[in-house]
């Protein structure tokens, strides 16, 4: 089997076999699995809005996904961000309202800086506390996460609200911060759909991060203390700093969602946006086996069960878009219990490491 | 007493064990040797129950027998050591050979008539243990002791005994062999699975050999010498000396001056040691593991936190004391450490990428925008390099180093740290688990550099490597310096006095 296929296979079970279990569950509901997969995955894929609003749902789970990528490939499991991609969100938002008479030209580029800079300082504390202290980066990424949303809430209801306004977002960013549609350049896609220059921008994400983790030294560093932290220590490599680098790495790509959300969507922060896009970004993550492109899958795989949900929500007799809610849920399962698999299919797979340890 | 006829088993695609024949008479000592991986724990697994075989039949005492799990062998008289013992360290001896074997009825039980049925036992074999010892009161020595006696307490009559010295000091292995002779005195059949030529010649009556799951050769240990032995074993004539002219010494490369390595509780692993190893010869530390050799060598790659160590240590005249591994690495100091999985090698990495660990980030390694991108041509070419110059099998780059056998591990990472040609190379235990043909050619590349000007400084704990390949021979024990020997006239006994009892 080669590698490719290897690296496949389980993904392709976990998701099989979530569909299968998900179309159980929508037998049992009382409505036909075929109808309403149909139903999930044809609104999903429709043009042009159903594939505009899964590619709109992709970006900002690339982005968190390849955030969680980068932790995982130093040993690190980032679990901050949700509270990364807020933090750097607002200030995105807070650079566009501050200095909104910008020559665009410059303004477009400071806000993409504060995100991405806001992403990796909010990222970067727990690999400092990691680094210095030692205290394990899943609890602080946690804690920072409610610190974080707490913290952005607060600035919005009490300092950069239009007063009297009923919903809890900030007043507008300048117009020149806005950001094109995409709409803007492929005749027939209307410009309503919120499909934005970031998404090329994850696109060339995924394209970066596997040119800096797989082909520049400091890649080579944070893979390796990620997969050998002692022996990366022996070869000369500072595991600390490598922690830092990589939680802050991590961070930036998380706070670029606040690029697509606030520059190319709402145009203002509008709070509780994120629709846990942090936290699936890890599902994302592990579906897509820690890998750029198997992250470009997954996010579109779970865009378009999040967008053709809405769908099935309307048309079906009982089952609710709650059934997404399921089916990623049981992917995750699987995806999880991948070393049961692997000892069920057993011989194969299992032999290849013992014949290696001989 | 034992009888495996015609035993075959298959491991996925890999024959562990292929038609194999061995007979064991009673009230003998049989020695089983091979190299790892040559299928001699398997057999005795499948002779103990753990595994059962594909095909062929055992026979205890002339009759064929099912023995499907190790509950059956025992109650068949035979009982097993493994070389990790599996003991209870909070609980007492008593305790911890009646686990699983509880004497009395299940309520009550009854410690006190085990506990003298197990000094009965003790003394009739003069194994010196007392039962109501707590095991982590106990040295390493003593409770392989206590394995024994649990086989004995429950009546074993054939004991297999795997790797039974490897954790042992050069005089326990003594007081241990002695305990055996007397066993088999005592009408007790041993079967001792082993790679050491010299104690299988010391100890045993007969010899099965086997090589690839195969028993190659079947002697009489008073008709055969180590190098018809090591010849079977790995199927050519091996060199079992190290053959090395004397050296031709240079200045002082790296000077350690009452060095101290303090642990996290404040003991000191490494106390007030001074040595020095110059250009051109190998210093060999000898020692029992565990004596603070681990800590000097990491102390000396750059591995430990400075604040943990006192004294000096000095290269080419300039202190190292607060360089860190990398900076080590730059000024010539090469480390093959002694842990090759945890510290040596990223075992889920290619070949490749575990050939430029230590230089991965400077040229030739880096090209490009400054020198941030890897060049995977160079990278290509140094692995290749390494796997030809050192004979890595298999020679494919692009296998993740845990498809390696630990030998061939081993050859990269020595190919590895040679490749920067080093002023002093540090190297811990350079042929831990790795085969005879493949220790043959790391001794000889270890001469080769020290002939080449580099200076080493080895730290084994086979006495017999470190002896014969050092030329000079400093003796650890309990983290001090215990004494300092000429390794051409000292004997193994005079070392083996300096590594247990330090003066």
């Amino acid at each position: 089997m080669t590698k490719l296929a290897r690296e496949l296979l389980f993904p392709l079970i976990a998701v099989l076999a979530a569909f299968i279990v998900g179309g159980i569950l929508i037998l049992l509901i009382g409505d036909n699995p075929l109808v309403t997969y149909r139903l999930l995955f044809g609104s999903a894929l429709s043009w042009p809005d159903g594939i505009g609003y899964t590619l709109f749902h992709a970006t900002p789970l690339i982005f968190t996904g390849l955030a969680v990528l980068v932790g995982f490939r130093c040993g690190l499991f980032n679990i901050g961000a949700e509270g990364q991609l807020y933090i750097a969100a607002f200030a995105t938002a807070w650079v566009g309202i501050t200095f909104a008479n910008l020559n665009p030209w410059l303004l477009i580029p400071f806000c993409f800086l504060a995100a991405i800079f806001s992403g990796a300082f909010w990222g970067a504390i727990p690999g400092v506390l990691k680094a210095r202290f030692g205290s394990h980066e899943v609890i602080n990424t946690i804690m920072l996460n409610f610190i974080a949303v707490a913290l952005v809430s607060y600035f919005t209801q009490y300092h950069y609200k239009v007063p009297g306004d009923p919903i809890l977002q900030t007043s507008p960013i300048g117009e020149g911060a806005h950001i094109a549609r995409l709409g803007k350049f492929i005749p027939g896609f209307p410009e309503r759909i919120p499909l934005n220059v970031a998404f090329l921008l994850a696109l060339l994400c995924c394209l970066l991060v596997y040119l800096f983790l797989w082909r520049t030294k400091w890649g080579y560093e944070i893979r390796a203390t990620g997969s050998n932290p002692s022996a990366a220590e022996y070869g000369g490599i500072s595991v600390r700093t490598q922690i830092v680098l990589a939680m802050a790495v991590s961070g930036a790509l998380a706070g670029m969602v606040g690029i697509n959300e606030v520059l190319g969507y709402r145009y203002r922060y509008y709070d509780g946006f994120s629709d846990n896009y942090g936290f699936t970004g890890i599902a994302v993550a592990l579906l897509g086996r820690n890998h750029p492109v198997g992250v470009i899958l997954a996010a579109l795989l779970f865009a378009a069960l999040q967008h053709g949900g809405i769908y099935v929500d309307g048309f079906s007799e009982h089952v609710t878009k709650d059934i997404v809610q399921v089916l990623q849920g049981i992917i995750i399962l699987f995806i999880a219990a991948e070393a049961f698999f692997k000892w069920v299919l057993g011989g194969r797979f299992s032999m290849h490491r013992l014949r290696a340890n001989v | 007493m034992l009888e495996l006829r015609q035993i075959t088993k298959r491991f996925g695609d890999v024959l562990a064990n292929d038609r194999v024949d061995i007979v064991v008479k009673p009230a003998t000592i049989h020695a089983i040797v091979g190299e790892n991986g040559a299928g001699k724990s398997t057999a005795m697994r499948i002779a103990y129950g753990f595994y059962t075989a594909d095909s062929g039949e055992i026979l205890v005492d002339g009759h064929v027998r099912d023995i499907k799990s190790p509950h059956d062998a025992i109650a068949l008289g035979i009982g097993m050591v493994h070389q990790h013992f599996m003991l209870v360290e909070t609980m007492t001896v008593a305790e911890n050979i009646v686990l699983g074997a509880e004497p009395g009825n299940t309520l009550a039980l009854d410690i006190k008539s085990a506990a003298s049925q197990i000094r009965k036992l003790s003394e009739e074999f003069k194994l010196a243990v007392n039962p109501n010892e707590p095991i982590e009161h106990l040295s390493v020595g003593q409770q392989q002791r206590v394995e024994l006696l649990k086989a004995l307490y429950r009546h074993a009559r054939l004991l297999i005994l795997d790797e039974p010295t490897a954790v042992l000091t050069p005089l326990e292995v003594e007081e241990f062999f002695a305990i055996l002779r007397r066993m088999r005195e005592q009408g007790k059949t041993v079967i001792i699975i082993t790679h050491k030529l010299s104690e299988v010649l010391a100890i045993s009556d007969e010899v099965t050999v086997m090589r690839d799951g195969k028993v190659v050769g079947r002697v009489q240990t008073k008709d055969t010498n180590a190098a018809e032995l090591a010849r079977l074993m790995v199927g050519r004539e091996v060199l079992l000396r190290v053959e090395k002219s004397d050296p031709d010494v240079g200045r002082p490369k790296l000077e350690v001056n009452k060095l101290s390595v303090i642990d996290r509780n404040g003991s000191k692993r490494v106390n007030d040691v001074t040595f020095n190893v110059r250009s051109g010869e190998i210093v060999g530390i000898a020692g029992v593991e565990g004596n603070g050799q681990t800590e000097l060598i990491e102390a000396l790659a750059g591995l430990v936190d400075p604040a943990y160590i006192k004294g000096e240590m000095i290269f080419e005249g300039k202190s190292l004391n607060h360089m860190g591994a990398r900076v080590r690495r730059e000024l010539g100091i090469a480390h093959i450490p002694e842990d090759r999985h945890r510290r040596g090698l990223l075992l889920d990495f290619m070949l490749t990428e575990n050939s430029i660990l230590g230089v991965h980030y400077r040229p030739p390694i880096t090209a490009l925008a400054g020198g941030v991108f890897l060049d995977n041509n160079a990278i290509q070419r140094r692995a290749d390099e390494i796997i030809q110059r050192f004979d890595v099998r298999p020679p494919n780059a692009a296998l993740p180093a845990r498809a390696l056998s630990g030998g061939n591990q081993q050859k990269l990472i020595i190919g590895r740290e040679y490749h920067v040609n080093p002023k002093l190379l540090l190297v811990s235990q350079p042929t831990r688990g790795v085969d005879i043909g493949a220790i043959e050619f790391i001794h000889r590349q270890l001469v080769a550099l020290r002939d080449a000007g580099c200076a080493i400084l080895l730290v084994s704990a086979e006495l017999e490597e470190v002896t014969s390949l050092s030329d000079r021979l400093l003796i650890i024990h309990d983290g001090r310096i215990a004494g300092e020997v000429d390794p051409k006239v000292a004997t193994l006994e005079e070392i083996g006095l300096l590594m247990t009892r330090g003066h």
